[in-house]
């Protein structure tokens, strides 16, 4: 990617979808919510990227920051009934943000806690957040407890999504490809050596954790306004876990590499599904980005992980040793 | 009073159970610095193994007696060490030279893989585990009603652990894995096989594991694939509470979160029950990272 | 002259063991010391002393009049010292250029905003850093490395470009940690020109802890000798070579010279 022309990429890329939307009516409704989830899933992907990938610290808590953005746009555009064309997308702005921010926030809380603390002790803290949020949306009624919370609006087209998806994209990246950028990946690759360097490794960290979690809160509200649905055991760790696969699969720290794998990951169980000619695989079928938790799916998957990391951990898409582009 | 002292038991029975599966986390880490994330399946699996034995016992023995639940967990474990081998050697030893958050990647594919192999060959729907071992109620002085199980817990629980310190502390290969943890490269130096070291230590964790999970059962009859999950994170929180390398940490982790989760979710609110052992993590590593009983790493720069 | 940087009465313990007892040290400015002693003596420990990485139990150490005690490292760092480590410590998955640029961002006057705009002024800045990170590459010939990764470079191109890195960060007092272990003869020539090279060029105090005799008795102005954590002897190298305590903390008996 050129940095050079980044903003004319994303011009270009909102323009795009903007065109597209208008026309999205005329798609297969099945493969639109496909495309959406596509969507939420890049998302998702690479704002995780920005903790996990560049900046090394192992996070398997991202659902939980999905699941604050998801919930609070809902309970945002709850609040209205009908609304023109300009009216809905401009509230529908305000809540994916409001969502954001929150999602930031949280972000902050558990980031901070977290600074000292390293590799498999990170991961399981950042776990031990994503539960407690769970847990948290689980026991207040006031979004609908463990029953759910019905989300009025199906406010999330292909622009969002893809349009928003592209910001991610553009904001992650830039911020990255920096002099100010490359000191995430220093923090990555050795904090004392980086602290030494006259990096602030606490306030990178910090960013990352809040930037991701940003993004993470924005997916979770284009999703609320896509599936219409929300509970909180729909945002588990399981579901941390499979987004933490696409950024493995992809390569940490490998933009490019980490968008694929989120399409690859989304498109691969409506594949199967459709070399076997089933409707339904067995297990759990709940409406989801992933669409697809339990049954063989879930074996195969697994599988697949432990395989990836015995024989190309660097990731499908790496192709240098996690080289990351340094063109200005 | 009694009331108090009732939960205190039961928090006792299940700090035991989690005092078990913690000793395996901590063991494995104290040897491999690195967290099984799927340990906590192999406790799932312990249940499984006794589900499916136990009516084959029951043909042999009479049932429920002690006999037969001890001779049913005796296979349980049995089968477990043996899983435990298996895993070690072939998702784990081929990376010991690699980052450990390979590993750590390693590992939750290890745990996603026996759950949801689990469901698909056992079914999701939970199962009614057989009761294989004598229920009677004794009651003691001021009026506490308990019944046979948390003293079998216990009980059990108490011989498992003197088994093990008399492993650790008095036959060789105990001291192998001492010297291991401190410091694998001298070990190895000394003459020690590590590699059979460290396949013991994965035996000795699930076998505890595995008995943990028979006690389990015999208590929450109800069973399925994805019970491991949640004890196993309690059980972790319970050795990094403790202290996590440290295996007397690990039993008084165990024990405080299993008292914790059951005075707080019997006195104030049981809903926020499984929130409690991750919030207890998070104070933890706020306030003292190296645990109650463990000692602080320094980084050599 | 006051002095750049000063310890005074530094001391450190770990547990029951201390590492470094009571140090007095003055480097003042454009001045080439060394830090010597047997192994273990706690030469890195005063390292990490003065780089933040340690606080001292007792003692005060100050640097351009200022106490840096409590100051974290990147702080330390951006006042003025910086260091190179006693096991290569280089950002490996970054490449040569980037291992140097990572550190301008020190000297960054946008922040992560302008990254994000990608504006004129954003450009500009991020031009004249290139310049800047690959004229320093240029000097110790690591320019034609810019584009592969750190830890493809051989061991001694990996040495001279951790110097590099902490001279991108712009000190007043480089600290380098054994810069000369596992070279060969040849390479510690070379080094010891390095070194002098970089003091005459950039006008900044270097204090080097070394265990070859040859390159410290070779550069060093003066010599500050540990052991134990104590400083036993200070003075010239002509001094230092002849102090029957320095000799007997080596070789552990008294000989004579």
């Amino acid at each position: 990617m050129n940095f050079r022309h980044a903003k004319t990429f994303l011009l270009g890329a909102l323009a795009l979808c903007f065109l597209i939307s208008l026309f999205q009516n005329q798609i297969n409704s099945y493969w639109l919510i496909i495309s959406y989830n596509i969507g939420i899933n890049v998302v998702m992907a690479v704002s995780l990227n920005l903790i996990n990938g560049y900046t090394g610290q192992f996070s398997l808590g991202h659902a939980g920051f999905m699941a604050v953005g998801a919930y609070t746009s809902a309970v945002i555009t709850n609040q209205f009934d009908q609304l023109n064309f300009f009216a809905a997308n401009g509230i529908f702005l305000v809540a994916l943000l409001a969502g954001g921010l929150l999602a930031a926030i949280a972000g902050l809380l558990v980031g901070l806690p977290t600074l000292r603390l390293k590799g498999d002790y990170l991961a399981i803290v950042t776990l031990g957040f994503g539960e407690i949020i769970r847990v948290i949306l689980q026991n207040t009624d006031f979004v609908g407890g463990a029953r759910g919370l019905s989300v009025k609006h199906p406010w999330t087209n292909f622009f969002w999504t893809f349009g928003l998806a592209a910001v991610t994209i553009y904001v992650i990246a830039t911020l990255v490809n920096s002099t100010y950028g490359r000191g995430f990946i220093a923090v990555r690759d050795d904090e004392i050596a980086a602290e030494a360097m006259g990096i602030n490794t606490t306030k990178y960290k910090v960013t990352a954790f809040v930037v991701g979690a940003f993004f993470a809160g924005i997916a979770g509200g284009l999703y609320a306004h896509a599936i219409q649905f929300l509970t909180p055991n729909g945002f588990g760790f399981m579901q941390s876990i499979a987004f933490v696969v696409m950024v493995i699969l992809g390569g940490m720290g490998n933009a490019v590499g980490v968008i694929l794998a989120a399409v690859l990951l989304t498109l691969l169980p409506e594949g199967l599904r459709m070399l076997a000619g089933i409707e339904h695989l067995p297990g759990i079928a709940k409406a989801h980005p992933l669409g697809w938790l339990g049954g063989t799916r879930m074996i195969i998957y697994s599988l697949l992980l432990i395989l990836l990391m015995l024989t190309r951990p660097q990731g499908l898409f790496t192709f240098r040793n996690s080289k990351l582009k340094t063109k200005n | 009073m009694t009331e108090f002292l009732q939960q205190l038991i039961n928090g006792l029975a299940l700090g035991s159970i989690l005092a078990l599966i913690a000793l395996g986390y901590t063991m494995v880490y104290g040897i491999l610095r690195f967290i099984n994330f799927a340990h906590g399946d192999v406790f799932m699996l312990g249940a499984f193994a006794g589900f499916y034995f136990a009516p084959e016992i029951a043909k042999m023995l009479p049932t429920p007696s002690i006999l037969s639940g001890l001779v049913v967990m005796g296979i349980s474990m049995a089968i477990c060490a043996a899983i435990g081998i298996v895993i070690e050697r072939l998702a784990y030893r081929p990376l010991r030279s690699r980052p450990k958050l390979t590993m750590l990647i390693t590992a939750i594919g290890v745990s996603l893989f026996l759950e949801y192999t689990g469901q698909f060959v056992f079914g999701a729907a939970p199962k009614r585990f057989p009761q294989i071992l004598p229920v009677f109620p004794i009651t003691k002085l001021g009026g506490l009603s308990l019944n046979s199980n948390q003293l079998i817990v216990l009980g059990v629980t108490l011989f498992l652990l003197l088994a093990l310190r008399f492993i650790v502390l008095k036959t060789k290969i105990g001291m192998a894995m001492r010297s291991l943890s401190f410091n694998p490269e001298a070990a190895a130096l000394m003459g020690i096989n590590t590699d059979v070291v460290i396949s013991f230590t994965f035996a000795l964790g699930s076998a505890l594991a595995a008995a943990a999970g028979i006690l389990f059962a015999a208590n929450y009859p109800a069973i399925d694939p994805l019970m491991g999950i949640l004890p196993g994170l309690k059980a972790f929180v319970a050795a990094v509470l403790g202290g996590i390398g440290n295996l007397s940490g690990a039993v008084l982790g165990g024990l405080i979160i299993g008292v914790t989760e059951t005075l707080v979710s019997g006195y104030i609110s049981s809903t926020y029950r499984d929130a409690i052992a991750f919030g207890i993590l998070i104070l933890i590593l706020l306030i003292k990272p190296s645990g109650l009983l463990g000692k602080k790493e320094i980084e050599k720069v | 002259m006051s002095a750049l940087l000063q310890l005074e009465k530094t001391t450190i313990r770990f547990g029951g063991l201390t590492a470094v007892s009571e140090l007095d040290l003055q480097i003042g400015q454009n001045e080439l010391a060394g830090l010597i002693g047997p192994n273990g003596a706690g030469k890195t420990t005063a390292f990490n002393l003065i780089t933040g990485v340690y606080q001292p139990t007792s003692g005060e150490i100050s640097f351009d009049g200022q106490s840096i005690v409590g100051s974290k490292p990147y702080h330390i760092t951006a006042r003025g010292i910086a260091r190179t480590f006693q096991n290569i410590r280089l950002f490996p998955s970054l490449t040569v250029f980037d291992n140097v640029r990572a550190v301008f961002h020190l000297h960054l006057r946008g922040d992560a905003r302008h990254a994000l705009w990608r504006g004129r002024n954003f450009w500009a800045e991020e031009n004249e850093i290139a310049v800047r990170v690959l004229e320093l590459l240029e000097i110790f010939s690591l320019g034609k490395f810019r584009d592969e990764l750190a830890k493809s470079l051989s061991y001694g191109d990996q040495r001279r470009l951790e110097i590099v890195r902490a001279l991108a960060a712009k000190p007043k007092l480089l600290l380098l940690d054994e810069p000369a272990a596992g070279m060969n003869p040849n390479e510690k020539v070379e080094l010891m020109r390095l070194i002098q090279f970089i003091k005459d060029k950039f006008q900044i105090s270097i204090l080097l802890v070394e265990h070859d005799m040859q390159v410290v008795m070779g550069i060093c102005e003066r010599i500050a000798v540990l052991d134990y954590g104590v400083k036993i002897a200070e003075g010239a190298p002509e001094e230092i070579r002849k102090n029957p305590k320095v000799i007997a903390a080596y070789l552990g008996e008294e000989t004579k010279v």
